[in-house]
């Protein structure tokens, strides 16, 4: 199981590409008002979460997540269901 | 701050494809010639991405019984299938159906839209999973949100990231609903379907193959990719729909499973639609029959189809992974996507141009579907209207 800030520090990573060069990304970071992703960029990074962390993450929690750190906090969640 | 800001994004994305395209929102079909040719914007034109893939929408038997159905039965329902609204042949068809997939159970539905809404949201509850292809139609994707069911994705055709997602899954202990479409509907490549049935044998799921684009195109009979790949007793749930290779529009379910009639009474989509006119029943009953009585035509549809996929392959076009009626010309670039289409169309060719993010890659597509009333001709006009449309686009990027 992951620490939180561990997480946070592996989903950053996994965001980088994703996002404009330069653009910061933190905590309160909104995924689609500020780093602009669209539908095909968070399956894609859906996908490569879903690996790093050895997870499932189903589809169902995605309107529950609009900053990093929703997001982190969910794969936190994820990762301690053992899912 | 209105209700409308929201589409600010869109109307700025439209206005831009406007600004390089002005025709692309805008093409109206003013008069229907065949099931091939039509004068689309005032321009007589090849319909080269209708779906139509045996060319049924125009066949004389399914136009006479839909007009012998109107005067007999009128031009619609104005009822719900739990209402008024199902007539002897929505029951004629729905057993025709069963028949024709060798099947006990049918459900008619008033779209192929709705058969997925339907199924997806109702077969499967709260607590149980379903599984689906991430290259899904959109149909399937609706339907699962409309449940409550938990919905994972696996990779497209990827059948170790299934079996690797049913094996983490087992531990539920839960009901789980395997979803994938027999041709994918916008590269045109089939699902691996019996390592898919071995997967979900294995691990005692259901499965549900939409079959939509794949009646009457794939299978000795016309049955589909369950057929050919020799899985139809895996296939739990077989869904399709009219609107391709029968030439009309409606849905349905057909399945061994005789619980499928209770999905009647628990579908939001079923219940509250009203049910398909008495003209559509027809046209997609003598469609059906053609089906058996007709199967040159679909031989005639795979002869155009790889002809069109070897012409285009050999122009040196980057296709769909499989020569099949749907033959799809990847671009990378929307701009030089939009150039070419919008060429094909000054050639005299209509075919669908799809944008991300409704495309697998984020790229976009040139989507041709082949038909078996496409001519040689035609299809040679095709290739060379796409041949003439690559030299404009690169005399475009050199000048």
């Amino acid at each position: 199981m992951h620490s939180y800030d561990d997480i946070l520090q592996k989903i950053t990573e996994i965001l980088r590409p994703f996002v404009p060069q330069g653009q910061a990304i933190a905590e309160e970071t909104d995924l689609v008002a500020d780093l602009g992703l669209d539908s095909l960029k968070v399956m894609k990074i859906l996908e490569t979460v879903e690996d790093s962390f050895d997870i499932l993450i189903p589809l169902n929690v995605l309107p529950d997540i609009r900053t990093v750190k929703d997001f982190a906090l969910q794969i936190q969640k994820l990762d301690g269901d053992g899912q | 701050m209105t209700i409308f800001d929201k589409f600010d994004q869109l109307a700025a994305a439209r206005q831009a494809l406007e600004e390089n395209c002005g025709d692309f929102f805008n093409m109206v079909v003013d008069d229907i010639i065949s099931a091939t040719e039509a004068v689309v914007n005032g321009r007589r034109m090849i319909l080269a991405g209708s779906n139509n893939y045996l060319g049924l929408s125009f066949d004389s038997d399914c136009i006479e019984a839909a007009c012998e159905a109107t005067r007999q039965a009128g031009t619609g329902t104005t009822g719900s299938r739990m209402a008024n609204g199902t007539f002897s042949g929505h029951v004629a068809l729905e057993k025709e159906l069963a028949q024709f997939f060798k099947r006990r159970h049918a459900i008619v539905f008033s779209t192929g839209y709705i058969a997925n809404l339907a199924m997806l949201s109702t077969l499967v509850g709260p607590d149980e999973i379903i599984l689906l292809d991430a290259d899904c139609h959109a149909s399937i994707y609706d339907g699962c949100r409309l449940g409550k069911a938990e919905i994972i994705r696996f990779r497209h055709n990827d059948i170790n990231d299934l079996e690797k997602r049913l094996k983490r899954l087992a531990k539920r202990n839960t009901n789980i609903l395997v979803v994938v479409e027999g041709l994918y509907s916008m590269l045109g490549d089939r699902a691996p379907l019996s390592d898919i049935a071995a997967v979900k044998r294995k691990y005692g799921a259901y499965l549900l193959v939409d079959e939509a684009h794949s009646l009457g195109v794939l299978g000795e009979n016309g049955r589909g990719l369950a057929e050919e790949a020799g899985v139809e007793d895996e296939a739990d749930f077989i869904v399709g729909t009219f609107s391709k290779s029968l030439g009309a529009i409606g849905g349905f379910c057909v399945s061994n499973h005789q619980q499928l009639d209770l999905v009647r009474y628990a579908s939001r989509p079923y219940v509250f639609t009203a049910s398909s006119s008495p003209g559509v029943i027809a046209s997609t009953r003598k469609a059906l029959s053609i089906l058996h009585t007709r199967p040159e035509l679909r031989r005639r549809l795979w002869d155009n189809a790889n002809m069109l996929y070897q012409k285009l392959q050999d122009l040196g076009f980057s296709l769909g992974p499989e020569p099949s009626p749907i033959v799809a010309v990847r671009q990378q670039d929307k701009e030089e996507a939009l150039a070419i289409w919008n060429a094909l169309v000054q050639h005299g060719v209509y075919v669908n141009l799809v944008l991300p993010p409704a495309t697998p890659d984020g790229g976009a597509l040139l989507r041709c579907s082949m038909s078996a009333g496409h001519t040689a001709e035609q299809i040679e006009h095709i290739g060379q209207a796409f041949a003439a449309a690559h030299r404009t686009d690169q005399a475009a990027q050199t000048g």
